[in-house]
């Protein structure tokens, strides 16, 4: 043997092996029980195509086990050592007068998911074929499912089924995989009604109630005795809560429906069909995004290879085939004698319900409107199927329907870009005039509109509380109270420093250390000192509340925030980040307590030259808690010349050499004009209206933020080349300096865009004599070109650069009160300098990535809300005032509009030219200039108007601020100038 | 769509073991009478044969002959039909070398080679069939052929991989939770000394966790130990009644 393994090569000497190797190990194979339970092994095979067309066996082990208990209090028999399902379980209904607990299937819990979460459904049994089934099918579902299993007060139990060995069972020859599944639902079904049967003497008949919609499923069910109802069934039935049947969605087998309506839809092609054929490049794949304007129209955004993507177009309702906005979709290209130009035309969806007859109105109406601009023609195509819906509960209101019995009703959302939807109600009379909650169920190929059923109301349309919550779910802000989970993380008060708190702390109490602040803020975040040092150089601390000592990684709290992301500010309303016991108390650094920081401390030389830069985390005590307008009177009145005073004026001084030197470098001064409402303190209502005006102090403490974001920036990449969270601002394509470059042109003004410098140098020069607010104006257009600055990962991207700051690198570091990013800026600050320790995700730059994503979502969702809660206060404010008569700009011109911004307002609206009776003027369009010819005027950019300021409220669920003009004065066109007066009525909007 | 939930909130893996759970190990040894020593092991679906001949007089270049102790040659392989795709698997490529040098260094630390000066002890492991923690079911099988083979050794070597999933380190990683993405660790280990015989990582895993995760790899080593001397007594007893002693 073994000279001939000497000879033989290995691979001859393997097979050998094997072959003696089945034949000894037939007759004896041991086998030990390890620390394993398991009982039985049972292999999975299934067949898999590979990559190369190949085919694929894979074997998986399955263990079964007699350890996975039914999770029942009422259960003496199992080895549990909790219980999730309650003895008495009682949910009153007219069919099951029996305590029950309830098994629903997968269907029951994808579209149902609206009824589960009542807090009536308690005591149901999850299995876990269906909580697999349902991950596999729906991430947003599977959420929530798991958001109510981890509800204590839902009683709901996952049931291990497929490893408990009674009720494991296999695939059948034959047997396909869904009926695979629903008859391992039943097969468990069974065994928990014959497991608690031995109970039964103890609680009343305890028993399971299977619920499904699914007939064939529901008649085996009852085949093999078990007790089932279908899920509307069971609803219907309960005593407590006949709300709840509106809730339930509407299934789209209901036998009236399909009766009397003809196909109004082209069918969706199967997923696998949509796959081959994007495979074979007959079909895209994008998003669908529909029109703003124009409910017959939407574009379908492709992505492409690497940075590229082509945006197709889709007209007409057969076209767009029941996608709802933000939905993947499968597109096919039209041919090219069939593509269009995007209509110009606003068209809403405003007809009553209907089902037959309207559509062919409506293919006329967009016919005639492509008709007129077809000029530009854009790729065109059709939705062919759909990969993913994106659905989620939209806000908005009830149409009640004109036949007062019905209940059925459309629904038409907020948003424009989402269709109107059908729900069956019998509250309609209650919820007309309401805001409420609506969730799309299906859109079946049969009906014009989509399928839901109500979630829930917000309030009456119109009050500020119900417009509040409006805005803030339409921009998915989170807003509920912090939970029990969350606060429980809070330090215990009375609070006060420990010894502990003071290791690794420098004590800085002795410092005169005050903040400067907008008048009537809480949440401190900062505060600033300068003093001379015995060797004449200066030494300037910015210190920044300790956040992330109160806020632990991974924690609920922590967990909480970052979902949060950011303090979200809307007019007289802060949603908070974080519970206000850390915001506007122990976290916020006010005056006369003593509060823990983490401190960024500069020598400096006069001349503003850092020496040495050096963080700590410390213990300070501010002197004075000031307001801008304060601080500024402070570095003013020359008779004061106390400590904080002088301290003030030292790091003004300070701070205009900074910014000297920051802005011959090349950073950008721009200009958005930012308004401030005056709150009645009563009612909470706007009584005043004007734009913020900054003072030197503002700038003085934004310099020194400035300074210590780019320090921190610089020493945590130096630290942590692979996870330093930092923020970009990348340089705007060149393409989008155009409309600055023409308005600029307009007044024979040349602006450079070729860099940050010379743009700012340029803006710099831009004057035109006699027009002193034209450099705002032009400020302005050029905040427009911006792009958005965002967080990232240092170890997920190469570029740096901060274009508005023109800094090499940029972090936030500042504000951990209000923003998330500033505590992880701060947790990796403190790793560097030995005052904390890590933890794992801080250093997984995978994981930050991801939450910069999060992160910069908030920021954006959080910016979008905020405007929406000026332009509601505007409205607010508007409407108290009746017709107002202002002078303004023309910042825009557009093809049938001029948009007009008051500077007094810092308002801009918009002047349509188009009204909707046949008498249009006569409209010129130049794309050059841009320019707008109206009759015998010609609009230019930059050009002076006088308009009439109204509010327009006739549609209640998107109010308008209206402009009209006034002068110039245009026959047919303009309005005369109204009395203004505050009885004054609403006027004529249309000319 | 998302990729496998290695371990559910019910705490149960895919196949349904719970963390700290071992797969069901099989193993026989002396299944191949012309060798020196053999042993068949079966952990879970990874199946792995290894022979030990030796130990005997070097072969081959006499300059690694080592005046103190014996030398210990390991040559590791995987058969054609081993993994669900088919591949012909070259001799000496990259991962096997690495994968023979690792046993090397793993029986280097247990068998006492001073006994055996000049001499060599051969070890050759293949994998019949791949459903992860190979390394490891290549330890236990030669473990098992070693002490069929006669050769002192200072205790078992036992191994096993282990994983680390929601802050949970999940004991002897199927393939399924090898290529979910999981950081593993595979750790050898001398159960009754508590020595390391050989750990290998190369997953990025915070420091924090490390403990924690070699802990967790000791007490499944130990789960291993327990099996491997069950079997080892058995087949002591089985000898016995056939020899008539
Ligand atoms: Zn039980």
């Amino acid at each position: 043997w073994r000279r001939w393994l000497r000879s033989a090569s290995a691979a001859a000497f393997w097979e050998a092996c094997c072959i003696v190797l089945v034949l000894t190990l037939s007759p004896l194979l041991f086998w030990c029980l390890t620390a394993l339970i398991a009982i039985m092994l049972k292999s999975k095979t299934f067949v898999k195509k590979t990559r190369s067309g190949g085919v694929m066996k894979i074997v998986r082990e399955h263990y079964l086990r007699d350890d996975i208990w039914c999770g029942s209090e009422a259960c003496t028999e199992c080895k549990q050592e909790s219980t999730v399902l309650q003895k008495d379980a009682c949910i009153e209904s007219n069919l099951c007068s029996y305590p029950h607990y309830l098994i629903p299937d997968t269907n029951v819990v994808l579209h149902q998911i609206d009824v589960l979460e009542d807090p009536m459904i308690r005591n149901v049994i999850i299995l876990q074929t269906v909580l697999q089934e349902v991950r596999h099918r729906s991430a947003p579902v599977y959420k929530r499912l798991k958001d109510i299993i981890h509800e204590k007060e839902k009683h709901f139990y996952t049931f291990t089924n497929e490893h408990r060995r009674e009720t494991f069972i296999e695939r059948e020859p034959g047997e396909s995989a869904n009926d695979r599944n629903d008859r391992a639902i039943r097969v468990a079904a069974k065994w928990y009604s014959q497991h608690l049967k031995m109970f039964e003497s103890d609680t009343d008949g305890l028993k399971v109630v299977l619920l499904t919609n699914d007939q064939g499923n529901k008649q085996k069910a009852e085949e093999s005795d078990l007790l089932v109802y279908k899920c509307e069934e069971y609803i219907k039935s309960l005593i407590a809560n006949p709300e709840l049947v509106d809730r339930l969605a509407l299934s789209s087998d209901d036998k009236n429906e399909i009766t009397s309506s003809k196909v109004l839809f082209p069918e969706h092609l199967p997923l696998s069909r949509i796959q081959a054929g994007i495979k074979s490049g007959s079909f895209l794949q994008g998003t669908f995004r529909a029109s703003r304007d124009n409910y017959l129209e939407a574009t379908v955004f492709v992505q492409g290879e690497g940075e590229d993507s082509t945006e197709v177009l889709i007209q007409g309702l057969q076209n767009l085939n029941r996608a709802v906005h933000q939905d993947v979709v499968a597109v096919q290209l039209l041919p090219r004698n069939q593509w269009v130009a995007p209509s110009s035309v606003v068209l809403q969806d405003e007809g009553t319900a209907k089902d037959d007859d309207v559509e062919e109105e409506e293919e006329e109406k967009l016919v005639a409107a492509t008709l007129m601009s077809s000029m530009s023609l854009k790729p065109t195509g059709k939705v062919v199927g759909i990969i993913k819906r994106n659905w989620r509960p939209f806000c908005g209101m009830l149409n009640v329907s004109q036949i007062k019995e019905s209940t059925r009703h459309l629904f038409t959302p907020a948003d424009r870009r989402i269709p109107r939807i059908r729900i069956e109600t019998r509250q309609a009379s209650t919820l007309a005039g309401q805001r409420i909650m609506v969730a799309i169920d299906g859109w079946p190929k049969h009906s014009r509109y989509p399928n839901g059923h109500f979630v829930r109301s917000l309030g009456g349309a119109g009050e500020k509380n119900t417009e509040e919550e409006v805005l803030l779910l339409e921009h998915d802000v989170p807003h509920q109270a912090f939970s029990q989970a969350v606060l429980s993380f809070l330090p215990k008060m009375p609070w006060a420093i420990t010894p502990e708190d003071m290791v690794r702390r420098e004590d800085l109490r002795h410092l005169t250390v005050c903040s400067v602040d907008p008048p009537g803020c809480t949440d401190i975040d900062d505060a600033l000192h300068c003093r001379e040092l015995e060797n004449g150089n200066l030494e300037v601390g910015v210190h920044i509340a300790d956040v992330s000592h109160f806020i632990r990684p991974g924690n609920a709290l922590d967990k909480e925030a970052a979902n949060r992301g950011t303090t979200v500010y809307l007019c007289g309303k802060r949603i908070d980040m974080v519970p206000e016991l850390l915001s506007s108390n122990l976290c916020s650094l006010r005056s006369n307590v003593e509060r823990l920081a983490f401190s960024c401390i500069w020598e400096m030389n006069h001349e503003a030259e850092i020496l040495k830069t050096r963080f700590t985390k410390s213990v300070i005590n501010s002197k004075a808690s000031l307001t801008y307008a304060e601080a500024q009177m402070r570095i003013d009145d020359t008779t004061k010349n106390d400590d904080t005073t002088k301290s003030l004026r030292g790091l003004n001084k300070l701070a205009k050499i900074l910014k000297r030197r920051r802005i011959e470098k090349g950073a950008l001064t721009l200009s958005s004009l930012e308004v401030r409402f005056h709150m009645d303190s009563e009612t909470h209502d706007p009584i005043d209206l004007q734009t913020k005006e900054l003072m030197e102090t503002n700038s003085m403490v934004e310099e020194f933020m400035l300074l210590a974001n780019i320090s921190v920036a610089q020493k945590i990449y130096d630290e942590f080349s692979e996870c330093a969270l930092l923020r970009k601002h990348p340089a705007p394509p060149p393409s989008n300096y155009d409309i600055l470059l023409k308005a600029a042109k307009s007044k024979d003004v040349v602006i450079h865009t070729d860099s940050a410098k010379a743009l700012a140098d340029s803006l710099d020069v831009a004057k035109v004599d006699g027009f002193p607010y034209f450099n705002t104006l032009l400020r302005i257009l050029a905040t427009r070109c911006m792009m958005q600055a965002v967080y990232f990962c240092s170890g997920m991207d190469s570029d740096f650069h901060h274009y508005g700051l023109a800094s090499p690198i940029y972090t936030h570091f500042t504000s951990p009160i209000r923003r998330y990013a500033d505590i992880i800026v701060h947790r990796l600050l403190a790793v560097a300098i030995g005052a904390d320790s890590t933890y794992p995700d801080l250093m997984d730059k995978h994981k930050q990535s991801a939450l910069c994503n999060n992160l910069n979502y908030r920021h954006k969702m959080a910016q979008y809300a905020q405007r929406a809660s000026v332009a509601f206060h505007t409205q607010l404010f508007f409407k108290s005032r009746g017709i107002l008569n202002e002078e303004g700009f023309v910042l825009f011109v557009r093809k049938n509009a001029i948009i007009v911004l008051i500077p007094k307002f810092g308002l801009e609206g918009t002047v349509f030219f188009d009204g909707k009776d046949k008498t249009a003027p006569n409209l010129v369009y130049d794309e050059e200039g841009p320019t707008l010819t109206i009759e015998q005027h010609t609009f230019h950019i930059f050009d002076k108007v006088k308009v009439t300021i109204s509010l327009d409220d006739s549609n209640i669920q998107h109010q308008k601020i209206r402009m009209a003009l006034i002068d110039p004065v245009i026959s047919g066109v303009s309005v005369p100038a109204p009395d203004v007066g505050p009885q004054a009525k609403k006027p004529k909007l249309d000319q | 769509m998302a990729g496998l939930e290695l371990l559910s909130d019910q705490g149960y893996r895919l196949d349904g073991r719970k963390a700290t759970e071992l797969r069901k190990v099989q193993a026989r040894m002396g299944v191949f009478a012309q060798a020196d020593g053999s042993a068949y092991l079966e952990q879970g679906n990874t199946k792995a044969l290894a022979v030990v001949y030796g130990p005997h007089e070097m072969r081959g270049s006499r300059s690694r002959t080592l005046h103190d102790r014996a030398v210990i040659n390991c040559q590791y392989s995987m058969a054609t039909f081993s993994t669900a795709e088919r591949k012909r698997r070259p001799h000496g490529d990259r991962k096997s070398t690495e994968m023979s040098l690792h046993l090397k260094q793993t029986f280097e630390a247990a068998v006492m080679t001073q006994l055996y000066p000049r001499s060599q002890i051969d070890i050759y492991v293949k994998i019949l069939q791949s459903d992860g923690g190979n390394y490891s079911v290549c330890v236990n099988a030669a473990t098992l052929a070693v002490i069929d083979a006669g050769i002192p050794m200072r205790d078992y070597v036992c191994a096993c991989t282990v994983g680390f999933v929601d802050e949970t380190p999940l004991a002897d990683l199927c393939y399924a939770e090898e290529s979910g993405g999981v950081s593993s660790l595979a750790l050898a280990l001398l159960p009754r000394g508590g020595q390391i015989a050989l750990l290998q990582m190369d997953a990025r895993l915070h420091q924090d966790h490390l403990e924690t995760l070699i802990e967790a790899a000791m007490t499944a080593c130990k789960g291993v130990s327990k099996v491997l001397d069950e079997v080892v007594r058995q087949h002591l007893q089985e000898v016995s009644v056939l020899t008539g002693e």
